[in-house]
């Protein structure tokens, strides 16, 4: 028999409204789990046991008197980038790290509304500033498949305890691929929403324009159901969009014959891993296996993508950061010297490496003189990158890529190479800058048993194709099922 | 386009960071380094090409600007670093 903890949310939703778990039970196994592996792992910066506890007390009570949801009772983890009234929510930093939030994000009172359970705040790069997890100054993640490699990041701490069984789903957020990119690492699946689909209200801002949240999740079915938890419009999010939310689940099965794929030339260039682009044209076979019809197209802007997301992304982040100042919360350095020695102590100490090189770079592409060469060549290109998708949508309904270049590499490899992690996010930045969804779903394992995803992208507001063409090919393949061999505590280096 | 280290450390006042002389020449280094992989942005026409500043284009929405008054005034206290009779404390931003 497989642990509570190793359940999907429709396998839990289904026992728990025949009567035959209670939440509680699913909540304590979710936490003994964490007890037992988060040690090696460190996907969580905070464990909410006491929280957990209540909510699925009235979760318990809830489905009793028969008004349970399909999230209600269901044990979820939370990066930790979301606010959550009344618990410490860090952003991975320094500088938030006794922050307590005093209201709640959309997000979370939504999931709360709806009974879910909240096991914990998760690991992540400094206000999601990184693709590998490192960069948290409560010291990093490891991945769950190989505890020697990073998780993929920033939502690394959300991937590795989906991946590790540490909850049911998880909420990441995705700037410009921090749900792909660990989802892919981790053998998960993450689904970056279409900008405004999801609330940001109450989400720590990194790049205003192209922060989303969405779910990661043990399979296809699963991320819709937590999708449906967090979608529709939201007054308190200026950018949300007011627009209809279907149910993300009605098109899962559906028929996928006739439609059309399209496979980016631009994505399948000498920098592709051998066993990656393996994997992914095997999966594009799969497909069209299922009479999917495959066709060849071109995105020609895709070059210049991660040049245009690294000055639009630190320039957003250097404005939305100039908030912390040690004034009114987060850590305040000396006052010795004043004012403005207050807000540099603050902040130079404050933050880590990789969010001061960000706002360095971002500072400096918006200042006089500058500016044009940097900030409005970026966003002039972001234009064409989205047009390039535009196009490309007129001829296929699905478009479908590697989701990384590479496998996931080790701890420290890269700390003092920058510009290759930014490199390895090639196929992510693309849907990011556009405002597009995408998913990264399993599509097989390196020859060294790592996880690999493919990326599938659709047009605006298109989740549910998205979803139903990421569930018809899971539901053709085995990857989902594999989960990591997590490695005795022997073989492991402490990362304390 | 190069970054020399006195633009390093006038960007670095700008965005109110301090950095230490070995920082700094890290920097500067690492800043080029990226620097020039943005230049190849250069290569691409943008002429007549309006910047994307939003991807979804919406109007901004309005509404009636009621007040309203927060509930938790402690919690939202609570986080100040340093703080007197209800209020935020600074250092003194008046000079004499």
């Amino acid at each position: 028999m497989t642990e509570l903890y190793s359940k999907t949310i429709y396998e839990l939703h289904a026992l728990l409204a025949a009567g035959e778990v209670t939440s509680r039970e699913i909540t304590e196994s979710v936490l003994k789990r964490i007890d037992a592996v988060d040690e090696k792992v460190h996907a969580y910066i905070t464990v909410t046991s006491d929280l957990a506890r209540e909510q699925a007390q009235r979760a318990d009570e809830r489905i009793r008197s028969g008004s349970a949801g399909l999230l209600t009772g269901i044990p979820l983890a939370i990066k930790d980038n979301l606010c959550i009234k009344g618990i410490a929510t860090t952003c991975g930093s320094k500088s938030l790290a006794q922050f307590i939030p005093p209201y709640s994000a959309t997000v979370i009172n939504a999931l709360a509304e709806q009974g879910a359970v909240f096991v914990g705040r998760t690991n992540m790069d400094e206000f999601a500033m990184g693709s590998s997890t490192e960069n948290s100054c409560f010291g990093p993640t490891r991945n769950p498949w190989n505890p020697a490699l990073i998780p993929g990041g920033s939502s690394g701490g959300s991937a590795a305890a989906v991946a590790a069984d540490e909850c049911i789903a998880a909420l990441g957020t995705d700037t410009g691929g921090s749900i792909r990119q660990p989802a892919a690492f981790c053998g998960l699946v993450g689904l970056k929403p279409t900008y405004g689909r999801v609330s940001r209200f109450g989400l720590i801002a990194f790049a205003s324009s192209l922060d989303q949240v969405g779910p990661m999740a043990k399979d296809v079915r699963d991320a819709a159901m937590l999708l449906n938890g967090i979608s529709g419009y939201d007054r308190l999010d200026s950018t949300s969009a007011n627009a209809a939310v279907p149910d993300y689940t009605d098109l899962l099965g559906k028929e996928v014959a006739g439609m059309r794929v399209g496979i980016p030339g631009e994505y399948f260039t000498s920098g592709l891993d051998a066993g990656i682009e393996r994997a992914v044209r095997e999966s594009v076979r799969v497909l069209e296996g299922l009479k999917m019809e495959i066709r060849e197209i071109s995105l020609p802007h895709t070059e210049y993508a991660v040049a245009a997301y690294y000055l639009v992304a630190p320039a957003e982040a250097s404005s939305n950061l100039a908030r912390y100042d040690g004034v009114k919360y987060g850590f305040r350095g000396g006052e010795e010297g004043g004012l403005l020695d207050m807000y540099t102590r603050s902040r130079s100490e404050g933050f880590g490496v990789e969010v001061k090189r960000r706002i360095m770079l971002g500072t400096y592409a918006l200042s006089a003189g500058y500016y044009d060469a940097y900030y409005k060549k970026a966003s002039q290109v972001r234009t064409l990158v989205r047009d390039d998708f535009s196009s490309a949508f007129r001829e296929c309904d699905v478009i479908i890529t590697p989701t990384c270049p590479n496998p996931p590499f080790s701890l420290g490899e890269k700390l003092h190479d920058p510009l290759s992690v930014y490199l390895a996010d090639i196929f992510t930045v693309p849907a990011s800058l556009a405002g597009i969804p995408g998913i990264s779903v399993p599509c097989g394992f390196t020859e060294d048993g790592l996880p690999i995803g493919i990326q599938i992208l659709a047009n605006f507001f298109r989740e549910e194709t998205l979803l139903q063409v990421a569930h018809a090919y899971e539901q053709n393949t085995t990857w989902h099922n594999r989960k990591p061999p997590l490695a005795p505590e022997k073989d492991l280096i402490s990362f304390k | 386009m190069k970054i020399d280290r006195e633009q390093v450390m006038r960007v670095a006042q700008l965005a109110r960071l301090s950095f230490s002389q070995e920082e700094l020449t890290t920097f500067v280094a690492q800043l080029n380094t990226i620097l020039d992989y943005f230049d190849t942005l250069q290569r691409v026409d943008t002429r007549d090409i309006l910047p994307t500043s939003h991807p979804v284009g919406t109007d901004t929405p309005f509404r009636d600007d009621e007040v309203a008054a927060f509930a938790d005034n402690a919690l939202l206290l609570q986080n100040a670093p340093s703080q007197e009779k209800g209020c935020i404390k600074v250092p003194k931003v008046i000079e004499q």
